[in-house]
């Protein structure tokens, strides 16, 4: 008796076999109008896609531009102290009495002084405690300008709902970790773990947000209705 | 240049001054047009129905009228873009894929043949009027005609274009389907009529005679005083040289 | 005609009168129309873009078996399971074992087409499973114990007073008219349900062969929630949703949130390489991965279509479809509606039943101009229609099809029909737009063009002379 994966493996190869398909045609419209085909290669999706600037500079540009459209709070630090005063203002004005976040460098950082109860939740937590946390405060694996995003991982934010289960994230990041597209944050994954990628990653682009009751846009949905990113220039 | 007339059935029989406004534009620019006798129907009311045999043996009567000429020109992009983009489809691995190919190749639709081909933007012609353009599907997105019209409009004396919103919107025709489907053509149809009513336009104009029987049929029911005229029509109005049919 | 296009023409028919209905639609797509061309108009070139993506999933549909056979070897290196799924009955029954094994008592779900597909939720609560919906469209219709209306928006169709008086029904909430409040308070019922699951039914946008990793697109970040906090996670994949390399994401992921929502990335984009890994601190113990067929590898065979499995589900041709908008999500009657699904919908549920999905339309080509993967839909829906009348041809039409190539090919019988034609036609007014009409389909709302006194080739041959090649 056959199992599912041979049943299924064989049917495929018996669809294929000496049954090819037609190319896609180049350009626009079926009279093929445009560029002759050419196999895709990796390096030429960024030419389709939109433009970066080369420099640091232009990149942090662009990421700001993209947080505002898409109401993520981006401010530039020059100094982590720079970065610690808008969280203990943060944690005054919304009142906060308990964030969560991971065991880092710039976390501990961050959180030194501030009046509130921590969590680590890459100790290990109770769904019902990181739950009742009115923050989450995370590092990330990169920013990426050519979206607004972060790119988070397991290591890099504490797990997996850390940056998505409380109701406000912050993200603490470097400048150093601007990357300009999504090719450049998955070179950089792939660099740095190598064959062990972690078994989550993810770019988050803005607050969460739906558009299901007659497409109206209303933030908070689910996952964080506020999105703070805080980089610090290095 | 020998340039052979290329009449749909529809326009044939229901719209014969269509086909003279063609004559007449093309005699105004100075070239011979022939009307080959034996040419009856491309063959895509039963091509779109699934009939393929059926339609490929209507299309061989089209091959044979078409044997001869130079260039082949029809006012409607479905038609056209059945010849052009569809036959090669049709007779493939035919005896006379070739003989299809070599249609296709020759063939064009009106107002693209005008520009692309004879390099015209500008026929010499004049129409008063505030005019709004429909976008055939065929035309469109299968021959990739959209500014061609446009072009030839502009160099119209006289006439304001103005654009719908819905001008890429298909208007419900599509042949089989406007019977078949009545409810969801007649939905398509007051779409578009609504948005040519938007425009405030006095007319309507297409570069295929089927998407305004469609139009037309509706702006009728619902008594507007929008008038509705191909393309060709427009181009043939206030032309300098006499015409004799 | 079968019950299925008796339904269709019943429920589209139904619709396509309603005009606020139609409005109210076409007042929805609005505000994507122009988010998706503003970020359309941000790529560099959004068809070189469009030519890059169908490459890549010829690719991935051409060399099919070695990219899933990569994928799964890769994701079960990591500690998941992989179970292939023939059909939709296999599926259902891998998902119930791994409920009933793991003693599992409530499921939370993100959204997922491909569980709709089998039914799944229904599988679920007829054993007696608490199945809840965590996307809010489709907690909505869910509540309303409705399927999803469009692929990617499954709430478009409702009002908020329709989803006001829905929550005030069904879960006693006080009555509002903003889309805010009503959001919170499904966020809030929804917060607990992630808490108390124990299993997590997800969908997932693509399957990564390289790095055996599934990834999931979404706005809300309840697929997030519902992958890392219960303990099992099973994901339902369509085969066909495999890509070769991690790096093709750096395209599909912009392509699929401009085409699907007007945006330029969707709010989160997750990739999972399996359950969680040794020293991470949460995520699910089990991950399983159910890859299933249900009929795709027939449309794998049909190489002329084959392109169809390249789908993203973005819904970008749902939302420029003429027939789409003025009849809506339900009157198709299937999971998959739109043009992909009128494409579809006959290879995986029999041609002859839902052939008239694909006659219904007007071929007007919008839906393959917007695909992001190029799928040549419109034409798929005349190869379709080819399909069906070589199995089985319509007598009526057969007929009437010989007839017309009979008397195009012989210009007596033409001449013949037309002047018959012209007798007939002045008759025409008396039985116009009446049940005795056989115009009726036209003239029921469109007035009925008259026949020339003489054709155009009549007048040609009298006052041109003989002059034809």
């Amino acid at each position: 008796m056959s199992d599912g994966k041979t049943i299924i493996l064989n049917r495929i190869r018996e669809a294929l076999r000496n049954n090819p398909a037609p190319r896609p045609h180049p350009g626009h419209g079926p009279l093929g109008i445009g560029k002759p085909h050419s196999a895709p290669s990796v390096q030429t999706c960024r030419e389709w896609l939109p433009k970066v600037g080369a420099t640091r500079e232009e990149q942090i540009a662009l990421f700001a531009l993209q947080s505002e459209a898409l109401k993520t709070e981006f401010y530039r630090c020059a100094t982590i102290g720079e970065a610690r005063q808008i969280f203990s203002k943060l944690v005054v004005a919304e009142e906060w009495k308990r964030v969560a976040t991971h065991d880092a460098p710039d976390n501990v950082a961050l959180l030194e002084g501030a009046t509130v109860e921590t969590l680590y939740a890459d100790k290990g937590y109770a769904i019902d405690a990181l739950e009742s946390c009115d923050a989450g405060v995370t590092c990330c694996e990169c920013l990426v300008a050519q979206t607004g995003g972060v790119m988070v991982s397991v290591a890099s934010a504490g797990g997996r709902a850390l940056s998505v289960l409380p109701p406000h994230h912050i993200v603490i990041a470097r400048s150093s970790q601007m990357l300009p597209d999504l090719t450049a944050a998955f070179d950089l994954v792939k660099q740095r773990y190598g064959k062990n990628l972690p078994s989550f990653l993810s770019f988050i682009t803005g607050p969460s947000r739906t558009g299901d009751i007659e497409r109206i846009l209303v933030l908070g949905a689910h996952g964080p209705k506020r999105l703070t990113v805080l980089m610090i220039e290095d | 240049m020998r340039i052979s007339l290329f009449v749909p059935c529809f326009i044939d029989q229901i719209y014969p001054q269509v086909a003279w406004s063609v004559v007449r534009v093309f005699e105004e620019l100075g070239h011979y047009v022939e009307f080959p006798d034996g040419q009856s129907c491309c063959g895509q009311p039963a091509f779109n129905s699934g009939y393929w045999d059926e339609a490929r043996a209507t299309a061989r009567v089209a091959l044979s009228a078409f044997r001869d000429s130079e260039v082949v020109v029809g006012p409607s992009g479905s038609c056209v873009a059945m010849i052009k983009v569809f036959y090669p489809q049709l007779f493939a691995g035919d005896p006379q894929e070739l003989e299809a190919r070599e249609l296709a190749a020759k063939t064009h639709e009106f107002s693209s043949f005008l520009v692309n081909t004879l390099g015209v933007t500008d026929v010499g012609a004049t129409f008063k009027g505030k005019v709004t353009f429909h976008d055939g599907c065929h035309g469109l997105r299968e021959l990739g005609v959209k500014r061609e019209p446009r072009a030839l409009l502009a160099k119209v004396r006289g006439i304001e274009l103005l654009e719908m919103a819905e001008a890429e919107t298909c208007c419900g025709f599509g042949g089989a389907f406007a019977v078949k489907f009545p409810s969801i053509s007649s939905a398509m149809d007051e779409v578009k009529c609504a948005s040519i009513h938007e425009t405030g336009a006095e007319v309507v104009v297409s570069n295929d005679s089927s998407c305004l029987m469609q139009i037309r049929g509706m702006l009728e029911k619902q008594k507007s005083r929008v008038r509705s005229l191909h393309l060709a029509e427009i181009l043939a109005s206030g032309l300098s040289r006499p015409f004799i049919r | 005609m079968t019950t299925f296009a008796t339904e269709f023409q019943q429920k589209s028919g139904q619709y396509t009168t309603d005009r606020g209905f139609r409005a109210f639609i076409q007042k929805g797509l609005s505000g994507y129309y122009k988010k998706r061309d503003e970020n359309k108009a941000r790529f560099q070139s959004w068809q070189g873009a469009r030519d890059h993506a169908a490459e890549i999933k010829y690719e991935a549909i051409n060399n099919l078996d070695r990219h899933l056979e990569e994928f799964a070897e890769k994701i079960e290196a990591r500690g998941a399971k992989v179970f292939w799924a023939p059909s939709a009955f296999e599926a259902r029954d891998y998902i119930l074992s791994v409920a009933r094994e793991n003693r599992v008592r409530s499921i939370i779900k993100s959204k997922t087409m491909t569980g709709e597909e089998i039914h799944l939720n229904d599988a679920l609560q007829n054993e007696g499973y608490g199945v809840f919906e965590s996307d809010l469209g489709e907690y909505i219709v869910q509540l309303r114990k409705e399927p999803p209306f469009h692929l990617v928006f499954p709430a478009m169709h409702l009002t908020r007073k329709q989803i006001s008086d829905l929550f005030q029904k069904e879960l006693g909430s006080m009555p509002t008219d903003e889309p805010e409040k009503l959001t919170m308070i499904a966020r809030g019922v929804m917060r607990r349900k992630y808490c108390e699951a124990d299993m997590g039914i997800s969908g997932a946008n693509f399957a990564v062969a390289e790095t055996g990793m599934i990834s999931i697109t979404e706005n809300e970040g309840n697929a997030r929630l519902t992958t890392s906090l219960p303990r099992i996670h099973v994901a339902i994949v369509g085969i066909e949703k495999v890509l070769p390399r991690l790096e093709d994401l750096a395209l599909f992921l912009p392509m699929l949130a401009t085409a699907g929502a007007g945006q330029s990335m969707t709010c989160y984009n997750t990739m999972y390489g399996g359950p969680r890994q040794p020293g991470e601190p949460d995520g699910p113990e089990q991950m399983h991965v159910v890859l299933l067929d249900n009929r795709r590898t027939w449309l794998l065979a049909d190489a002329e279509q084959r392109d169809a499995l390249g789908c993203i589900r973005c819904g970008a041709c749902l939302n420029v479809c003429p027939v789409f908008k003025n009849v809506g999500g339900y009157s198709y009657g299937t999971t998959y509606q739109g043009p992909i699904g009128s494409v579809i919908t006959p290879h995986l549920r029999g041609l002859q039943e839902w052939k008239h999905l694909s006659a219904a339309s007007s071929l007007c080509g919008a839906c393959t101009e917007a695909c992001p993967v190029k799928i040549d839909l419109h034409h798929h829906l005349l190869q379709n229609r080819r399909n069906a009348i070589r199995i089985k041809s319509v007598p009526v039409e057969k007929v009437a099809f010989t007839v017309f190539s009979l008397l195009m090919g012989h210009p007596w019988l033409y001449r013949l029909a037309v002047i018959l034609g012209r007798i007939f036609q002045p008759l025409h007014p008396l039985v116009e737009d009446t049940i005795l009409d056989p115009l009726r389909a036209w003239t029921c709302s469109r007035a009925f063009p008259r026949v020339a006194p003489s054709s155009f080739r009549e007048q040609w041959k009298k006052e041109r002379g003989e002059k034809s090649a």
